[in-house]
């Protein structure tokens, strides 16, 4: 079996800088993303993309490149183009590059797959034209293409904001912004700002975003509830209560979303331990202030390990490069408490922004754990909320056994999708205390592999 | 807590002995260190096999099989039992014959269920079977079911017959109390005068504590389930000189097995699986079923279950103490068999016999040279 020192995995703004420190210190180190290039999601292609359509991402964007260019100068190698689709508690990995899948081992491991886009289950949301708003953002980085008969953005985040201003200069009609946090998310949002002003270039940022947007004529919805995508056999419509009227705007295209969660499922099938965090709402994995998971030799870091931003992302990930080159005796503890003590003032800084955010886009209760009966919550195996609680009712008292008895979450994406729909339908049911019996247990392969490229596998010499 | 029986263990031999016993009355109390179902039980391939069974398991393996046939008599609910046969495959004579022998063998011991097809009924079968294969072994009353949906609607009948099963309990050691047995768990003492044994691959734990040590290895078979495929196949499909159990489930995917094993921490209960391993399981199916080389494997599993040295269970009276009944260490076979093993397991218990020759599973194998 191929074998490393260290292995990183995901080249977004965690994975770049933790595999840069470490190979700085003379780790040798390799770095896999399924990308064709590094950036990761938020600097998604940034060393390929146009002079124009950077400009038009913005500055922050843009930064992206100073880290793409000192993780290249290093000794770190780059395999692009590479899914990981197993890790295991002896830090062994199973990867497909080009159709041929191998298996590769690791002295010390950091996962830094990032975030992915909580998925919430509205009625409608299955619909063809209903798509999230990250996916619009891949579409826009990766190739340009933007919707051009115009949209609506509906849910909770700044990320919805973020997009709304990106179209807004790629001159996409947009329909209406609705903001479905509830009101008193302000109220209970401004006890953390005096924390946040600490970091206070992202709020700015907000309402610059939000000014803009307003003066350019764009209507914003605000406290919206009882959200509907409707149509037939494919999107028509958004319907919704707003001061305290239904409404509905005609359109064939909705971007929704609701905020962004961990991508657990690598540190789960590899079997760390997680919990529920109630800020967040979503499944964390359980790390020390080096970012170690609860198995020796794995760390996470970056938005993978709870969501901190890009820029918390790219410090947490140095540290726990540091960490790494202590582990493997290129540094000693007290280089490393040097090395990493800059990072770990400025990631503290840079959090103290995140209680504000968390408490101003809490996402409304009823719309997380009170979907409809009706409402799919599993569209690859399509069960529905109803299934989900007659389980429950039937005396399944956990996500896995709900699992077993209605397949939910057994489909082709393995729960990424309902996971934590189910989790919260369980808590809800259940009493919030039954959350900490976990959420589903993730099995491989996380990534599609084919019969063919399982009998295909190189493992090397297996007998070691 | 008093109880008639106390049950160690809820999965289907622990929970079809619960459901047998309050068929005639008998209230039990099962008692299960995490959740119904959890272990073996629920995660199994499902397979309802007597084609190629271990001589010894054939009585047992056809009133199972008669029991399955009727199982919404039993538990009320239809399990999702699908019988449409399974086949053995031959690639070569020499296989065709021993197959052959094997059948000619149980037709002298009366038993019809087993048969050979030729080659043209093989293909008529299974039509998408790689080119070249000669014959088959064949019964077609085989099939599958859905075990969690087994393991449920056996706890929701022994439930509505008076069983009581305890989740979240964990058994910690047996004693012979004043009247009869005290077990220590978790959750404080249970006292019964007969306890049944249904620990799974954990039941030598108990064995032991008796004095009748047994050499059952915990293992962790592994299983793999495809994406979903338009229909191609009915039956299960295994080959002769190859780990195959091959299935095409109700909703399309399709189940591979074959009791690959993964590496198991059996102290920490986590199982991780074995690609190297797994590999060849890939290349048995794209063997058998070239057509499968582009399907996706959506995802892997390993259950944790016993396995005895000879292969066969455990299943009889405690030979060491009286009022102490033991059935596992199934190794890898025994959902099949669950109905009837409840049903053997309440007639020790109460009659203190049963019809069915249990001989062979009797644990004195073990204690010859003592
Ligand atoms: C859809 C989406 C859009 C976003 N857009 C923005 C934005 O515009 N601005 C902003 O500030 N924040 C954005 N965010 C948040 C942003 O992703 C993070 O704050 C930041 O990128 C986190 O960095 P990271 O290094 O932790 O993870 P990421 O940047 O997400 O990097 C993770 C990398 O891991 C790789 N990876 C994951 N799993 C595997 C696997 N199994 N095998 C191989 N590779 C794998 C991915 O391909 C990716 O390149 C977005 C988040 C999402 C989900
Ligand atoms: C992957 C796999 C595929 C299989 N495929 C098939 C197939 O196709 N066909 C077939 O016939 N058979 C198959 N089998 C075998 C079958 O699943 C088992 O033989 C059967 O389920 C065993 O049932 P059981 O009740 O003995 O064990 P289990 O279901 O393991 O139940 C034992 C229970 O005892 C509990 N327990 C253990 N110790 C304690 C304690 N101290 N206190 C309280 N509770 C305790 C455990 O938690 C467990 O729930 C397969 C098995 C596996 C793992």
């Amino acid at each position: 079996m191929e074998h490393h020192e260290l292995i990183v995995i995901g080249g977004g703004p965690a994975g770049l800088a933790a595999a840069t420190a470490a190979a700085e210190t003379g780790v040798q180190c390799l770095l896999l993303d399924e990308q064709g290039t590094p950036g990761g999601q938020i600097y998604r292609a940034v060393e390929t993309i146009p002079e124009e359509r950077a400009r038009l991402l913005g500055p922050d964007y843009i930064y992206g490149r100073k880290l793409v260019d000192r993780f290249n100068a290093s000794s770190a190698t780059y395999l692009p183009g590479t899914s990981l689709w197993s890790l295991n508690s002896r830090r062994e990995i199973g990867i497909l590059r080009d159709g041929q899948a191998s298996l590769m081992r690791a002295d010390r491991i950091i996962i830094a797959s990032g975030a992915m886009e909580r998925p919430v289950p509205f009625p409608g949301w299955t619909l063809p034209g209903v798509m999230t708003a990250g996916a619009g953002q891949i579409l826009l980085k990766s190739s340009g293409v933007v919707p051009k008969d115009g949209v609506v953005l509906a849910g909770v985040g700044p990320l919805l904001l973020l997009l709304g201003w990106q179209y807004l200069h790629a001159g996409v009609p947009i329909r209406g912004i609705l903001d479905l946090s509830p009101y008193g998310n302000i109220w209970r949002s401004l006890p953390h700002l005096p924390g946040a002003l600490m970091a206070h270039h992202y709020i700015l940022k907000g309402l610059r975003y939000q000014m803009q947007l307003k003066m350019a004529g764009v209507k914003f919805y605000g406290g919206v509830s009882e959200f509907h995508a409707v149509g037939g056999d494919v999107l028509e419509a958004v319907e919704f209560t707003h001061r305290r009227g239904r409404k509905r705007i005609e359109t064939e295209l909705l971007l929704s979303h609701f905020g962004v969660i961990p991508d657990s499922h690598l540190s789960r099938c590899a079997g760390c331990e997680h919990y529920w965090d109630h800020s967040q709402l979503c499944w964390r994995p359980v790390t020390d202030e080096w970012d170690n998971s609860s198995i020796e030799g794995i760390a996470i870091v970056g938005d993978g390990s709870g969501i901190g931003g890009a820029v918390a992302a790219r410090h947490a990930g140095r540290i726990a490069g540091f960490e790494a080159a202590r582990a493997l005796g290129y540094i000693d503890t007290k280089q490393r408490n040097e090395a990493a003590g800059k990072d770990q003032r400025w990631m503290h800084d840079d959090l103290r922004v995140r209680p504000f955010l968390e408490a101003r886009f809490h996402p409304p209760a009823e719309l997380l754990s009170g979907p409809p009966d009706e409402t799919l919550v599993c569209r690859c195996e399509e069960v529905r909320a109803g299934e989900v609680r007659r389980a429950m009712h039937a005396g399944h008292r956990d996500a896995n056994q709900v699992k077993f008895l209605t397949r939910c979450g057994m489909g082709p994406c393995q729960g990424r999708q309902c996971d934590n729909a189910v989790s919260q339908l369980v808590a809800r049911e259940l009493g919030d205390e039954k959350m900490i019996s976990g959420g589903y247990r993730i099995r491989p392969p996380i990534r599609p592999l084919t019969i063919e490229q399982l009998a295909g596998l190189d493992v090397g010499d297996a007998s070691q | 807590m008093k109880a008639d029986v106390i049950i160690i263990g809820g999965g289907l031999q622990g929970l079809s002995t619960a459901l047998h016993l309050g068929r005639r009355g008998v209230k039990s109390i099962v008692l299960e260190k995490e959740s119904p179902g959890r272990h073996a039980s629920g995660v199994n391939a499902g397979g309802l096999r007597q084609l190629n069974r271990h001589m010894a398991e054939i009585p047992l393996t056809v009133e199972a099989a008669r029991m399955w046939k009727n199982i919404r008599e039993l538990v009320d609910g239809d399990c999702d039992v699908v019988l449409r046969g399974q086949v053995r495959v031959a690639e070569s004579d020499v296989q065709l014959k021993k197959l052959q022998a094997r059948v000619d063998m149980l037709r002298a011991q009366g038993y019809e269920h087993e048969q050979i097809i030729d080659q043209e009924t093989l293909y008529r079968l299974v039509p998408r079977l790689v080119e070249g294969c000669v014959g088959a072994l064949y019964n077609p009353d085989d099939g599958s079911a859905r075990p969690f949906h087994a393991a449920t609607a056996f706890r929701h009948k022994a439930i509505a017959l008076g069983a009581e099963i305890r989740s979240g309990v964990e058994v910690l050691g047996i004693e012979e109390g004043g009247d009869g047995w005290r077990v220590e768990t978790s959750q404080g003492s249970f006292t019964a005068a007969n306890v049944a044994n249904c620990a799974g691959a954990w039941a030598n734990r108990f064995a032991s504590m008796l004095g009748e040590p047994v050499p059952l290895k915990p293992q962790a078979p592994t299983l793999m389930v495809t994406e979903r495929l338009p229909h191609f196949l009915d039956l299960t499909v295994g080959a002769e000189g190859y780990q195959l159990s091959f299935k095409q489930m109700q909703n399309g995917t399709v189940i591979i097995g074959g009791a690959h094993l993964a590496k198991l921490d059996f102290e920490q209960e986590k199982s991780v699986i074995d690609f190297a391993t797994l590999k060849t399981s890939a290349q048995t199916v794209t063997r058998f079923f070239p057509h499968m080389a582009q399907v996706r494997i959506v995802r892997t599993w390993a259950g944790i279950e016993g396995f005895m040295a000879d292969g066969i269970p455990v299943i009889g009276k405690s030979a060491k103490a009286a009022g102490i009944f033991h059935a596992f260490g199934f190794s890898a076979h025994g959902f099949q068999l669950s109905p009837v093993v409840g049903r053997i397991m309440s007639e020790l218990i109460l009659d203190g016999k049963t019809d069915l020759p249990i001989e062979p599973f009797d644990i004195r194998r073990f204690q010859k040279t003592e």
